[in-house]
C-alpha cells in the first residue's frame, strides 16, 4: 500500500481520512444499537455499561473519539479547500487537524480515568 | 560490465524494467557515477554503451517537451532534469516506465488514453470569434487570467497521471492534467464551449473523483497544482448545477 509515490504527508492526510471513516461506520450500528437498549432493554444496558468500565475500554474510546475528531477536523479541510479560494497551505491545515485532533482525544482520556 | 568502468570510477547500480505489454522483468546494470549526471543521462548511458535495444523517448532534454518521464524510485520524474543525486537511493536506481499507461516496450509508454481524456474533457479551445474580429484584450491581472497563470504552462508529461490513485482505481477517470487544461479554458473569457465543457468535466470519470491528495501537485515538476484546478471546476459544476446551467 505504501507505495513510494504515496510517502508525502497529503496523502497520510487523505488515508487517515479514509480509516477513520471506516472506523465511525463499523462504530455507528453498534452505537445505535446500545441507544436502542436504552429504550427497551434497561437491564441489558446496565450490564452493558458496567462492562464498559473496564480501563482497556478507556483506550478503545481514546480511539474512537481520535477517529471522529480527525475525521471532522480532516473534512473541514476538505470542505474549505474545495469551496473557498485555494490556499497553499494544505500541510499545515492537515497538521493542524491531527493535532487537535489529537489533543481531544487525550482530553477526553483525561477527564474519563 | 564493471571492468568497462575503470578501477576508481564510481559506479551506479541501476535496475531498469525491460519488457513490453505483455510483461517483462527488472534488468540489472552498472553505469559510471558523473557529475551532474540526470536519470535521462544514465538511460542513454545504457543504450549507447550496454544494450543498444533498450527503448525510452525523450526530445528536449531542457524540460519542455514533455517526453522523458518515467518512474524513478518509485516516483514519477521528469528524466532529464532529475539529477541523480537528488534521487539516489543506496547508490540504487530503480527505473520504470510511468505508472498507469500501458507499457509499448522498456521505458517507452502508450501515451493514447492520456491525450484522448484531454479531448474528452473538452480540452480544445473553441473561439466565439473570427479572424476578422478585434483581438479580445485580456487584462494581466484579471480575475480570470491569475487563476490559470500556472496551470497554462503544463508540458503534457503525465507525470501527474501515473502519481494519481484515482486513475488507477477508476482508468476511466479524466486524470489532473485533463482537468487541469478544462479549468484553463472555463477561465478563457474567448472560448464559446463552457456547458458542454462543464458537463463534460461533471461526468462520473470526472472532477468529482477527485480525492484531492494532491499527489499530482506534488509531483509536478513545473509546479502547477491540478489539485487547485480541480477544486475550481468542483466549485464552477456546483454554481452551474445549482444555476440549472448543467
Ligand atoms: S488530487 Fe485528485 S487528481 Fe491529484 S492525485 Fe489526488 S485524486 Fe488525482
Ligand atoms: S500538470 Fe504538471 S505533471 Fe501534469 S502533465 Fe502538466 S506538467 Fe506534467
Ligand atoms: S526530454 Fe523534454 S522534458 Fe525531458
Amino acid at each position: 500500500m505504501l507505495k513510494p509515490h504515496r510517502h508525502h504527508p497529503l496523502w497520510f492526510a487523505f488515508i487517515v481520512h479514509r480509516l477513520s471513516g471506516v472506523c465511525l461506520a463499523l462504530f455507528l450500528p453498534a452505537h445505535f444499537y446500545v441507544l436502542g437498549l436504552a429504550l427497551n432493554n434497561g437491564e441489558s444496558l446496565d450490564r452493558f455499561l458496567h462492562w464498559t468500565e473496564h480501563p482497556l475500554l478507556r483506550w478503545v474510546e481514546f480511539g474512537l473519539v481520535f477517529c471522529l475528531a480527525v475525521h471532522m477536523f480532516g473534512g473541514v479541510r476538505l470542505l474549505a479547500l474545495e469551496f473557498m479560494p485555494w490556499s497553499p497551505k494544505q500541510k499545515t491545515f492537515a497538521a493542524l487537524a491531527a493535532a487537535l485532533s489529537l489533543l481531544v482525544a487525550c482530553l477526553f482520556l483525561l477527564r474519563a480515568t | 560490465m564493471a571492468r568497462r568502468l575503470g578501477l576508481h570510477q564510481e559506479v551506479l547500480q541501476v535496475n531498469v524494467w525491460r519488457g513490453n505489454a505483455s510483461g517483462g522483468k527488472h534488468c540489472h546494470y552498472e553505469v559510471p557515477s558523473l557529475e551532474s549526471q540526470t536519470i535521462l543521462d544514465v538511460v542513454t548511458w545504457i543504450q549507447r554503451n550496454l544494450d543498444p535495444k533498450l527503448s525510452y523517448r525523450f526530445a528536449c532534454r531542457v524540460g519542455m517537451c514533455g517526453t522523458c518521464a518515467m518512474m524513478v524510485n518509485g516516483k514519477p520524474r521528469w528524466t532529464c532534469r532529475t539529477h541523480v543525486r537528488k534521487v539516489l537511493d543506496n547508490n540504487t536506481l530503480t527505473i520504470e516506465p510511468l505508472r498507469n499507461l500501458p507499457v509499448i516496450k522498456d521505458l517507452a509508454c502508450d501515451m493514447s488514453e492520456f491525450f484522448d481524456k484531454w479531448d474528452r474533457a473538452q480540452g480544445r479551445f473553441h473561439p466565439s470569434k473570427t479572424r476578422s474580429d478585434d483581438v479580445v484584450r485580456i487584462p494581466p491581472t484579471s480575475v480570470h487570467r491569475t487563476q490559470v497563470d500556472a496551470a497554462i504552462e503544463c508540458i503534457n508529461c503525465a507525470i501527474c497521471y501515473a502519481a494519481c490513485d484515482v486513475v488507477q482505481w477508476n482508468p476511466d477517470y479524466l486524470g489532473p492534467a485533463a482537468l487541469n487544461r478544462a479549468w484553463t479554458l472555463v477561465n478563457d473569457v474567448r472560448d464559446n464551449n463552457q456547458t458542454v465543457r462543464l458537463r463534460a468535466v461533471s461526468s462520473d470519470a470526472g472532477c468529482h473523483n477527485c480525492h484531492s491528495h494532491q499527489s499530482c501537485t506534488t509531483y509536478c515538476p513545473n509546479e502547477i497544482n491540478p489539485t487547485a484546478s480541480i477544486a475550481g471546476l468542483k466549485r464552477a459544476t456546483a454554481k452551474a448545477t445549482l444555476s440549472g446551467k448543467i
